[in-house]
């Protein structure tokens, strides 16, 4: 299939110098090292707020730089975090004399290069703080494993964290409040074709019209089954299942404190969502997913919230987090307190994003 | 012995077989990872070869470093730090002379072995690099006790790696990745398992092309 690309060494960079031009208004792409920024970085006295991943799931991160959001993001190369010279260049570009919030997607690459990063931003006199995403409740076994991957809760965080650093929330503030928002929010994917990256340009697995890849990721790897295709609500029925069957969570992971100048274990534990909870919807696109096709799976999850007794108070359908041109959906619910709500519905200049 | 010229020769020959074995490398990755170990691997080190004559002044130790701190800002992913970490760490056992006896080269490689398992926080039987690493090291340090040369104890640790490399294919990946797949894992060779060897097996044939 031909498709929009120069070179594969450059896709990046490209993409993202289109988005700079259409976009001027709102960031900037900094080269050597690769990241984007506000256009009116650093915001003086704010809290910074910063991600990154690998490239190929636009709009995330690039697209949701701006105010209310993201001061930058640094973009690696498709499905291959950044690495620590690009996040420690943009955290002390976004610095505004507050503290940088670090919003990382938990995979093992990501969490090793931002942990490189806060070592080398914190031994140059910044504070950081670290919320890791982990919200993929395909992920079951997680005790052995890297735990559960980072999907489309990202995209809550990064605009209920940004719109509290807008409204002058401190760093550990921030902080709590967007692992709450994780702790809050669940995710699971379905595939009906994978993607082909750049590089390649073949497809990362094959699948007869017949199959489907449930729990899936957001690199174009493999689910964790492979099913018989059925009707799009009865798709759609097994996903929202299987994230209202998702119990308490518990895991482990490794923050940063500041009292002992190093990494302590922490455990937490989030609760099952279920009848009576207020929760925002989100219904992303992989890249290649029609429109019309998202409607028809937000329709199904709206009636089964309705059966299930669970409010959705906002929502949003559309391309959110992708994986390039993966046809298929990721189904996101997050729990919302007042808080939240309100960070949320506050304003937010984006490409991606814009209200208020 | 190791002297800087062999140590310099290893990092090239590395650089070489990771970009042969560039296509094998993503392909494993295909199966359980997301199709970009050779790709990444390769970036890094091309890198690593444009640079090397930069670095020519100063002992092992410096030349290490700034291998590792060029795979650390060039290769990204999870590959990028473990492999980085490997190099820094061994640098710093390295020290600053010109060569290192053959216990502290033994010594250096076994720094760096400890430095990819505590960075990227895996244990034996993970299905990660530090399988194939840590049984290959000890191999080395067992063989350097015994007092062998150390091209005989590259080698011995080469054939561990080798096997261990291919023992990894029946494993349930537990860090990185390929663990999300769970059951759908096992079958398959660890990509990052698969470089390792490479680079032991470079180490390898660069010390046998200064013997023979």
């Amino acid at each position: 299939m031909n498709r929009f690309l120069n070179d594969p060494d450059t896709f990046v960079k490209e993409s993202l110098e289109g988005l700079a031009a259409a976009h001027g208004k709102v960031l900037r792409v900094h080269q050597d090292p690769l990241y984007v920024h506000r256009v009116d970085s650093p915001v003086s006295g704010k809290v910074g707020i910063l991600s990154g991943g690998g490239s190929g799931h636009e709009p995330l991160h690039a697209g949701f730089v701006g105010r209310g959001m993201l001061d930058a993001a640094c973009p690696g190369e498709i499905f291959t975090s950044p690495t620590p010279d690009q996040i420690v260049e943009a955290a002390k570009a976004i610095d505004g004399g507050n503290g940088i919030l670090f919003i990382v997607k938990n995979y093992s690459g990501d969490i090793m290069n931002f942990e490189m990063a806060a070592d080398l931003v914190r031994a140059e006199g910044l504070r950081v703080q670290t919320v890791v995403v982990d919200d993929d409740v395909a992920v079951k076994d997680s005790t052995y494993t890297q735990g559960r991957r980072g999907t489309g809760t990202t995209v809550a965080i990064e605009k209920i964290c940004g719109s509290a650093a807008e409204a002058g929330y401190d760093l550990p503030n921030i902080g709590a409040l967007g692992r709450r928002v994780n702790l809050h929010g669940r995710s699971i994917g379905l595939a009906l074709s994978s993607c082909s990256p750049p590089a390649t340009g073949r497809p990362m697995f094959a699948l007869s019209e017949k199959e489907v890849e449930f729990g899936i990721g957001i690199h174009g790897e493999p689910g964790v089954e492979r099913v018989s295709a059925v009707s799009s609500d009865e798709m759609v029925s097994r996903l929202v299942e299987s994230l209202l069957a998702d119990q308490d969570y518990t895991r482990k992971s490794h923050a940063w404190d500041d009292g002992s100048e190093s990494r302590v274990e922490v455990e937490e534990t989030d609760q099952a969502i279920g009848e009576g909870d207020r929760v925002l919807a989100l219904v992303s696109g992989m890249g290649a997913t029609p429109l019309a096709e998202l409607y028809i799976v937000y329709r199904a999850l709206a009636e089964h919230c309705v059966g299930a007794g669970i409010r959705i108070e906002r929502n949003l359908v559309g391309n959110l987090v992708t994986s390039l041109d993966m046809r298929g959906v990721l189904i996101t619910l997050v729990k919302l307190d007042e808080e939240m709500l309100g960070l949320w519905d506050a304003p937010v200049r984006t490409a991606a994003l814009q209200w208020g | 012995m190791l002297c800087r010229d062999q140590v310099e020769a290893w990092i090239r020959a590395f650089a070489g077989a990771i970009a042969d074995q560039k296509e094998y490398l993503t392909q494993l990755d295909t199966a359980i990872g997301d199709a970009d170990h050779g790709t990444n691997l390769d970036r890094g080190f091309r890198k690593v070869l444009e640079r090397l004559d930069d670095w020519r002044q100063g002992g092992i130790g410096k030349l290490l470093q700034e291998v590792g701190m060029t795979l650390i800002a060039t290769v990204g992913g999870a590959s990028g730090p473990l492999y980085g970490t490997f190099f820094v760490r061994a640098a710093a056992a390295a020290g600053s002379g010109e060569s290192l006896i053959d216990a502290e080269a033994a010594e250096m490689f076994s720094q760096g072995v400890d430095g990819v398992a505590q960075r990227g926080r895996a244990e034996l039987g993970d299905k990660t690099m530090v399988d194939v690493l840590v049984p290959a090291r000890d191999a080395w340090m067992a063989a350097t006790k015994e007092g062998t040369s150390l091209a005989e104890a590259v080698e011995r640790a080469v054939g561990v790696a080798a096997e261990a490399r291919d023992a990894t294919g029946p494993m349930l990946a537990r860090r990185g990745r390929a663990s999300y797949l769970g059951e759908r894992s096992r079958g398959h060779i660890d990509p990052g398992a698969a470089s390792a060897h490479l680079m032991l097996q470079s180490l390898m044939l660069t010390i046998e092309r200064e013997d023979s």
